[in-house]
């Protein structure tokens, strides 16, 4: 584990201590590519972090090396500072794509349920203490109302609560949340929003959500991890989002500019037809090239 | 024949008096023809998803040939009205996501076969015939006369008919049915059209060659082919053309096979013409193996 | 009725309930109907080989359910599922045409294979195939809760250390050992029925997943309870009756659900 001078302003190398989290060098080759390249940072108990990026920048393939599904060239992550063992008890996590059958006699409850010791073999013995346990988990997700219904019925936004609510029934040091917002309207991206980072900071539980839009996250969060290129800038929001570090990022110029709190991050040619919102920029790389 | 020193030296290879018996230009021509067909409606089954109904529908045609030897009516039609039957009832139980579909597809193929075992049943105590399970269920190509060769054409070119008057939407609903849906094209009524086309192709190729090479005819080509190539035109060329090949060596290794022992009874041509399906199917596995293994993931 | 060799019939048509009840509940849960038709059909070849081999016939078709579960299932891992199964199948049939050539004695007993012969239990019989019931029950309560994670949200299992892959290669274990011990029952053409229909139709009625399993388990039996009934007293094959009764289960439990929906809201929809 050797420290490397970066040339990216605002990159922080932590030692491995009290971080939850610690991914150092992390360099990921697929198909001849290099996905990653040497990405590190780490993220403390109960930090709000978003992992933004453009689609394809890498944030699933980073979440999958974090999770241990996916195997790096080169680099190591930290769990609570040792390496990630096959089960992964800290990390809670909810994945971006899920299909669950309308048919399935599943209810929410059951699926909360299997969160807790779904890993071991058995059948669970019903008990007052698992049902309480799992209500108080439908209560902190506010998912308690459709607790009895047949999960794969539920709307995509409940049964995302209820996914969380599995997730956190194990209770972990991190949850990670692949792209919860991208297929949700803006009402229900912030109500998510302000339940995750409710959960991070009552229950001291880092979180990790990656993003391609970072304006939904920017009044919660503590920390941001912002990726392109296959290199990764880690740091506050006010020491990352910025031309210099940005422009150092994509290789080349790029201007943030701030409107009325929201972020706008543009190709910088000076050119009034390259101005893109941050939502159009990130399908990321095409502005640069 | 001409060529008696061409002949000799693919002697061991095809033996003999190949072309000569009439039992084995037919079931050239025969397999040919349903190779072609079920390469054909195989893409678009593969590319639905939908084999487990291509192969429901070819065990459900025994009951077709026994309710036929029950009733004294030619096999055929026995077979086509089956084949229309169950994939109509099929479609009216309407799935339309994968996993309900199939077990929509296993629940019409349960009760199907237990119609199947009745009629057996009363076709056994009626004509005291047995053994009849067998030969539907496996058929032999080398038992189709030649004077079924028009209707096998025809029937054929009714599928490849119903296939190519549909390319372009069937194509389209079957790779995406919500883009097929938003372009305003009509997923369901094409969706019973596949099937029609499906429960022909498949009466056909039951009736022939038995249900076994039904479904591997159906299947195995048509997903080597996608394997091999993206484009569904070359996929439906491709297909065809590995399972005709497939129906041929096949033929050719079943004719030879009689040589082989000393007891004179050949290999089943199902058994031949399996292998080569299923082999070529692994074989087409290979280079994404390789490139796995050698670029790591 | 209910003397004689009738109890045999009706001791092992139970097991065999019990046991399509339970792994069939995972079978439809996991979209695996093909699956469950492939492997006992594609297992006669087995019984086929056996026979030509001199062998026991159980032991055949023990090799190739498993044989043909397994390949499934690592091919199934890159290639598409249906197609997999498909082909797996042809295989075993086609390997089973070529064994049947070769033997002279083996039609006869197709039929019997194929449809099963309840009514012909004999006594010994059923000791073995509850031993193996027993078997496939423990398999099912041991993996019940890593094959439920596993089939419902994958990608979570495997973030917990639940391989897919590991899981599937588990359940179509079971599938081969549940086929095994149906198969020389009801034959292999109408196990599935009953793996399919029975829960399909309880997870019309209930939604949990213990409950749905029980119900299974408890319709499977009314099941094969009728379908022997039937077949004693109007001769006609057990096979029709479990085919019809499983299709009629799942018809009404199809029916349910419409009924339920027309009389009460959705939830809320996406």
């Amino acid at each position: 584990m050797t420290r490397r001078d970066e040339q990216i302003p605002g990159l922080e190398q932590l030692a491995g201590g009290e971080e939850i989290l610690s991914v150092q060098g992390i360099s990921v080759r697929l198909s001849g590519r290099e996905v990653l390249r040497e990405v590190s940072f780490g993220i403390r108990p109960g930090e709000f972090t978003g992992l933004i990026g453009s689609n394809g920048a890498g944030k699933t393939t980073l979440f999958r090396v974090i999770l241990g599904l996916q195997s790096a060239s080169a680099g190591q992550v930290l769990l609570d500072g040792r390496p990630r063992s096959h089960r992964n008890p800290l990390i809670g996590y909810v994945p971006q794509k899920f299909l669950l059958d309308p048919d399935m006699p599943l209810r929410a409850r059951d699926l909360v349920g299997l969160g807790i010791d779904a890993h071991r073999f058995g059948i669970p013995l019903p008990s007052r203490a698992r049902r309480a346990l799992i209500d108080q988990m439908l209560q902190a997700v506010d998912a308690d109302r459709f607790g009895d219904a047949r999960v794969g019925q539920l709307s995509g936004g409940e049964q995302q609560r209820v996914l969380i609510a599995h997730a956190l029934i194990a209770r972990p040091k991190l949850l990670l949340l692949d792209e919860p917002l991208a297929n949700l309207d803006l009402r229900a991206a912030q109500e998510v929003v302000a339940l995750l980072a409710r959960i991070a900071a009552e229950q001291q539980i880092a979180v990790l959500i990656s993003a391609h839009e970072m304006n939904p996250l920017l009044p919660v969060m503590d920390r941001i991890v912002y990726l392109a290129g296959g290199r990764a800038a880690s740091g506050t929001t006010a020491e990352v989002v910025r031309a210099d570090v940005l422009s150092e990022l994509y290789g080349s110029h790029v201007d943030v500019l701030n409107v009325h709190g929201r972020v706008l991050v543009v190709a910088g040619a000076g050119d009034a037809s390259d101005l893109h919102g941050h939502e159009a920029a990130l399908p990321g790389m095409e502005i640069v090239q | 024949m001409s060529g008696a020193p061409l002949a000799a030296l693919l002697a061991p290879v095809i033996e003999p008096g190949f072309f000569a018996g009439e039992d084995v230009r037919v079931a050239i021509v025969v397999g040919a023809v349903v190779a072609i067909v079920s390469g054909t409606v195989g893409v678009f089954t593969v590319i639905r998803g939908q084999s487990f109904a291509g192969e429901a529908l070819g065990d459900l045609n025994t009951p077709g040939g026994s309710a036929a030897f029950l009733v004294g009516v030619a096999p055929l039609w026995g077979f086509v009205a089956v084949s229309v039957v169950a994939a109509a009832v099929m479609e009216l139980i309407g799935i339309q996501r994968p996993r309900g579909r199939d077990l929509a597809t296993g629940i019409v193929l349960g009760a199907g076969l237990g119609v199947a075992a009745l009629l057996l049943y009363l076709d056994s105590t009626v004509h005291n015939t047995t053994g009849a399970t067998f030969t539907i269920l496996f058929g032999s190509v080398f038992t189709v006369g030649s004077a079924t060769i028009p209707l096998v054409v025809l029937l054929g070119m009714a599928v490849l008919g119903i296939v190519a008057a549909l390319y372009r939407p069937l194509l389209l609903s079957s790779v995406s049915a919500e883009m097929a849906a938003a372009r305003g094209i009509h997923v369901r009524a094409l969706g019973a059209a596949y099937l029609l086309a499906l429960a022909l192709a498949v009466a056909l190729a039951a009736m022939t060659i038995g249900a076994i090479l039904s479904t591997a005819l159906l299947v195995g080509p048509a997903a080597t082919a996608l394997r091999l190539t993206r484009r569904p035109g070359r996929a439906i060329a491709l297909a065809g053309l590995l399972g005709a090949a497939a129906m041929w060596l096949g033929i050719l290794l079943a004719y030879d096979s009689f040589a082989w022992s000393s007891a004179g009874t050949g290999w089943p041509v199902s058994f031949f013409v399996v292998t080569l399906i299923f082999l070529a199917y692994l074989l087409s596995g290979l280079p994404g193996l390789l490139r796995r293994r050698s670029g790591g993931s | 009725m209910f003397s004689g060799f009738m109890v045999n019939a009706w001791e092992v048509a139970s097991i065999v309930a019990v046991v399509a009840g339970l792994v069939g509940f995972f079978v439809v849960l996991r979209g695996s109907a093909f699956v469950a038709h492939a492997v006992p059909n594609g297992s006669f070849a087995g019984a086929a080989g056996a026979s030509l081999v001199g062998i026991s016939t159980l032991v055949g078709l023990g090799v190739f359910s498993l044989l043909g579960a397994l390949g499934i299932g690592v091919l199934g891992r890159r290639g598409r599922h249906d197609v997999v199964t498909a082909l797996a199948l042809v295989m075993m049939l086609g390997l089973g045409a070529l064994f049947v050539s070769m033997s002279v004695e083996y039609a006869p007993e197709v039929d019997s294979l194929l449809f099963g012969e309840v009514l012909g239990i004999a006594g010994n019989e059923v000791a073995p195939t509850a031993a193996l019931a027993l078997a496939c029950v423990a398999a099912i309560a041991l993996l019940y809760r890593p094959l439920m994670l596993s089939s419902v949200l994958a990608e979570v299992g495997e973030a917990r250390g639940v391989s897919s892959f590991r899981m599937e290669l588990c359940f179509l274990t079971v599938v081969a050992l549940a086929s095994t011990m149906t198969v020389p029952v009801v034959g292999t053409l109408l196990i599935f029925s009953l793996m399919i229909g029975a829960p399909a139709a309880a997870r019309s009625f209930t939604d949990r997943p213990l409950a749905a399993m029980g119900l299974s388990v408890a319709i499977a039996l009314v099941t094969v309870w009728s379908a022997i009934a039937a077949s004693y007293t109007t001769n006609y094959p057990v096979g029709f009756f479990v085919g019809s009764i499983s299709a009629g289960a799942y018809a009404l439990g199809r029916g349910w659900t419409a009924w339920r929906r027309r009389a009460t809201p959705l939830p809320s929809v996406t």
